[in-house]
């Protein structure tokens, strides 16, 4: 069935883009001018925007010229995030200006300026060099919101070490299984995460020589007291554009995490995205409330807002509706990079909490990590004043794919179109390498993209077979099944496997099913995604219990306690049910689609190659 | 109820939707996040499952006064005598 989430008398359009497309210059001078009168009754999303008429701009572009964007290492010496995020601007002359915000939990505030973020980075660095940490070796962070984050994640690429971030939510398991992947030789965290999630598998991770903890504590070395005792004039690793900076876990349906590993040249395109999609300036205020553990919180919470040499806000605390609002208003965010669990929540908030405060400095609300639903588009109009720029992309793509902008008219429900240096088509798959391309319009298909855009992964670490996987006919091929309109915009429709999306995080239905199993009473574990008004979905699990265990209330709790225990609340199911038998294939692969459907009174589908039973 | 039985009301509660965190102690004015790194989605049905056990109708702004475990016992009490007439 083709769902039309629009009527064409719906299509929002905030900005006349065609009345607007002149040269970039000229763009950027009206926005200084806007800038000066933020509450003249003009409306705000009427300035001219980066990325202007949206086809004159993808027919303009190509990656070599935007790539000349970045600076490079002084002397030619090649490329590195760390230095296009800090040192760049120094050179610049605008070393004074701030870089960071950052908003402690009871809400004081400090400043760091870009000055300030280049000198601590390289101290940073110059600590790893110290402590044995060689270029190319990895360093993983598990930290929340905190100004350590982005001195060690800077630093890190400084030293020309690989930089990997995990979710600070993940429980021990879902650490240790990526760690024995990546085998990091240094974990910035701090003492709470190091003695609940990290000191439980420690002996498990002989590779790990350094713990490094901010705010100190036992178990590994004083964050601060190493950047102190650290030397100045560190000197830049020379990266080139192909060598690697960061590593990003993702979930796959079946097996471990998968790495996904990325490059230094990957910034031109964060630079160039963040550009277009958000429309991000150096005198911006942005805020991105993305978890540094995910893609977005690097890509878009630290390294494109540095790039461009914006003011990035940071705030220590999770999701609160008053306190974002107030932070909205307080801080004067002009963009907001936000996603659509934490938006359906402050919908639930009600109108009257947003109406409190001044939200008129907001030029552009972005969101990404699941399909944003056309009501919230619409709420945002009505209730902040601005639309909802929803966008597509993942971990394996570094960067925004498919966006809307704020030069182009918005049809509530779509992911919009592809960004400029992008070619996204909708395809089917054939047998080997063979695919073929949807033409008609509003046909499903899954989400493909030409290869060669400079943040697209490189590689799934030592997993060459799963990489190949993600190719076909010349396509990467996303798992995403979407439907392209009549004018070229993108309708997500659902994934082509079982991987679960839950408030914005990709779970791996294996590695949930796998700490189920081990628990003595469970046979068999499925588990999948149920719809979930707020989250998209949430991760319920079907376990079957080895014969004589009787399923009780008791044993329901022992198996949700053990699951959160080991994988932490985001990724442990919310819900268990005991089935007798789990429908599985004749070779004894649960079916998870199946099993879903029949929660959900869904048509089956193809059952051939069930097992049947007795 | 007097807020000794608020208090385990609260608690029952919490272990019910996090049942990992049995047996632990409840810093009363911290809250339930800090404490026990319990995410948006574990709060949310902790609101829902002491508005059942109470019947005392939890708005969403509201919630932000549940946050700790003495601030859903003031709640609680403070809602109390609306709900149960």
């Amino acid at each position: 069935m083709v769902r039309r989430f629009f009527a064409p008398a719906t299509i929002l359009t905030p900005v006349k883009a065609e009345v607007f497309a002149t040269s970039q210059a000229a763009n950027l001078e009206e926005a200084q001018m806007t800038e000066q009168s933020p509450r003249a009754p003009v409306r705000k999303g009427a300035a001219r925007s980066n990325l202007g008429d949206y086809e004159q701009a993808r027919a303009r572009f190509t990656w070599a010229e935007a790539e000349k964007a970045l600076a490079g290492l002084p002397g030619g010496k090649g490329l590195n995030i760390g230095y296009e995020a800090s040192d760049r601007h120094v050179a610049d002359g605008r070393g004074g200006h701030t870089a960071i915000r950052w908003i402690a939990k009871g809400k004081q505030t400090r400043d760091i300026t870009y000055a300030e973020l280049a000198r601590a980075s390289a101290r940073f660095a110059a600590a790893l060099a110290g402590l044995g940490v060689q270029p190319g070796e990895r360093v993983f962070t598990l930290l929340g919101r905190v100004p350590a984050l982005y001195v060690s994640a800077l630093g890190t690429w400084k030293r020309g070490a690989v930089l990997s971030p995990l979710f600070s939510a993940f429980g021990p398991e879902p650490i240790k299984a990526r760690m024995l992947i990546a085998e990091p030789r240094v974990l910035v965290t701090t003492a709470r995460f190091f003695k609940r999630k990290v000191a439980p598998v420690l002996s498990e991770l002989p590779f790990l020589k350094t713990v490094i903890l901010v705010g100190g504590g036992e178990g590994g070395v004083d964050f601060d007291t190493l950047l102190a005792e650290a030397p100045d004039g560190f000197e830049v690793a020379q990266t080139k554009a192909e060598d690697l900076s960061t590593l990003h876990f993702t979930s796959g349906t079946t097996g471990r995490p998968k790495g996904a590993m990325h490059v230094h040249g990957a910034a031109a395109a964060h630079r160039a995205t963040a550009e277009f999609a958000l429309d991000l300036r150096p005198d911006d205020i942005y805020w991105c409330t993305a978890d540094p553990g995910w893609v977005t919180g690097t890509s878009y919470g630290i390294i494109a807002p540095l790039l461009i040499g914006c003011t990035l806000i940071s705030d220590e605390e999770e999701f609160d509706a008053e306190r974002w609002y107030e932070n909205l208003e307080r801080e004067k965010v002009t963009v907001w990079y936000t996603a659509p669990t934490a938006i359906r929540m402050l919908m639930k908030a009600g109108p009257d909490l947003p109406g409190k405060f001044d939200l008129s400095r907001l030029r552009l609300i972005a969101s990404v990590g699941e399909p944003l639903n056309p009501q919230a588009v619409i709420w945002g109009e009505n209730v902040l004043g601005r639309p909802i720029h929803d966008n597509w992309w993942q971990t394996e793509t570094g960067g925004i794919m498919v966006s809307n902008y704020l030069s182009m008219p918005i049809r509530p429900g779509s992911m919009g179109k592809p960004v400029p240096g992008i070619e996204a088509g909708v395809v089917h798959r054939g047998e080997g390498d063979e695919v073929t391309l949807v033409e008609a319009p509003d046909e499903e298909g899954e989400l493909a993209l030409r290869p060669g855009w400079p943040s697209m992964f490189r590689g799934y670490l030592n997993e060459e077979e799963r990489y190949a996987k993600c190719f076909a006919g010349g396509w990467y091929l996303s798992g995403d099944l979407v439907k392209r309109d009549a004018d070229g915009y993108f309708w997500f429709v659902g994934r082509a496997d079982d991987v679960i999306k839950s408030a914005g995080h990709l779970i791996g239905p294996f590695e949930v099913e796998s700490v189920l199993l081990e628990h003595p009473s469970v046979a068999e574990a499925g588990v999948i995604g149920i719809p979930d008004p707020v989250a998209l979905e949430i991760v319920k699990a079907f376990v079957e219990l080895h014969h004589g265990v009787e399923p009780n209330e008791a044993l329901k709790k022992e198996l949700l306690a053990h699951a959160r225990r080991r994988l932490g609340p985001a990724v442990a199911p919310r819900d268990i049910e005991f089935r007798d038998h789990l429908p599985k294939t004749r070779s004894g692969k649960i079916m998870r689609r199946l099993l879903k459907a029949r929660e959900l009174g869904l048509p089956e589908g193809d059952t051939s190659t069930l097992e049947r039973r007795q | 109820m007097t807020d000794t039985e608020l208090m385990d009301l609260v608690r029952k509660t919490l272990f019910d939707v996090a049942p990992d965190l049995e047996g632990e102690e409840l810093e009363a004015r911290e809250t339930f996040h800090d404490q026990f790194e319990i995410d948006s989605m574990d709060f949310l049905n902790f609101v829902i499952g002491l508005a059942k056990a109470t019947g005392v109708e939890i708005p969403e702004s509201d919630y932000p006064r549940l946050q700790t475990p003495a601030g859903a016992v003031a709640y609680l009490r403070a809602n109390w005598a609306a709900a149960s007439t």
